[in-house]
């Protein structure tokens, strides 16, 4: 896979070395993203927005103890995630659940995903439809609510991984866990949310719904 | 098409074992985190397995969705007064570092 340095990265090395220019995009694009994770993981929009700051404020208080500008963000994520803990208690989304692999397993479940029918999983051709781009603007719509239902000890994990682009090594310094639960969880939480979309996932789908 | 090696029609309702073996790596497959002989083995079986596409590519699909997520709720500015707090920590903290 090709490596690409993340804007976050030059901008961090940028401040390292006392280049003003790059903070304003630093702080946008992390104000966000803490508040896009928090938001998601506890649904309240105040919270969301002061564990935005709390972050941005304990980072630059911090900033000379950033020693690995490469994974800058993974210690933005870490310093916001014990921010968000604490607001956790709040969470009006879905609390921690474990899924048996067995649950998500295609065949077992109501509706009868593939493997074994695959008719509900035939996948849209590549051509961009007028449909597909409102497809793929309800996609975005039903999976954060999707992403919401996900129970929190996967959902923490997806937003992450797959959201925030973090390593399997980064999600689990981040989270406290061994790289072997998050893979688990990630694979989990990815069957769950796909299981959950099956009807987005393709045309034939939504008409038959 | 080529030709399925193992049968899994409507009638059966669970994939056969090579299926569930796949099912169960898909993500370290899709990621690149697989030993090159599962990830071949994997391959392998996909390659003559119709249902196996479908289902990788629509937890691809669905993957994807998750790499573009935008949440509808977007964050408010930060006040002038907040910029200039956080500005004058991050100018404090490099005075450490290098006084
Ligand atoms: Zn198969
Ligand atoms: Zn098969």
């Amino acid at each position: 896979m090709a490596e690409f340095v993340n804007p976050e990265v030059e901008w961090a090395k940028r401040l390292l070395e006392g280049d003003a220019a790059a903070f304003t995009p630093f702080v946008e694009s992390f104000q966000s993203k803490v508040f896009q994770y928090t938001w998601m993981m506890c649904g309240q929009r105040e919270d969301a927005e002061e564990v935005a700051q709390d972050t941005l404020l304990k980072v630059f208080e911090s900033f000379d103890q950033l020693r690995e500008p490469e994974h800058v963000k993974a210690w933005v994520f870490r310093i916001a995630r014990n921010y968000c803990l604490m607001k956790r208690r709040r969470s009006v989304f879905a609390p921690d659940k474990e899924f048996s692999l067995d649950e998500l397993m295609p065949g077992r479940m109501p509706g009868n995903d593939s493997p074994g029918s695959a008719a509900s999983d035939r996948v849209p051709d590549q051509r961009e439809l007028p449909e597909q781009r409102l497809l793929r603007a309800e996609l975005n719509h039903e999976l954060e609510t999707a992403m919401q239902e996900l129970p929190a000890n996967y959902r923490s994990v997806v937003l992450l991984r797959d959201v925030e682009g973090l390593s399997t090594t980064e999600a689990a310094e981040v989270l406290d866990l061994s790289e072997d639960v998050v893979k688990q969880r990630l694979h989990r939480g990815r069957l769950a949310l796909r299981k959950r979309l099956a009807g987005y996932l393709t045309p034939a789908g939504k008409v038959s719904e | 098409m080529s030709p399925v090696k193992h049968e899994h029609g409507p009638a059966d309702p669970l994939p056969p074992e090579a299926c569930l073996e796949v099912f169960e790596k898909l993500s370290e497959y899709l990621d690149g985190e697989l030993s090159p002989q599962d990830c071949a083995h994997i391959q392998e079986h996909i390659r003559d397995c119709e249902p196996c596409v479908a289902f990788v590519e629509s937890l691809k699909t669905s993957i994807r969705a998750s790499r573009e997520l935008r949440s509808q709720e977007t964050v408010r500015e930060l006040p002038e007064a907040t910029r200039e707090e956080l500005k004058a920590a991050w100018r404090a903290a490099l005075q450490r570092r290098t006084g």
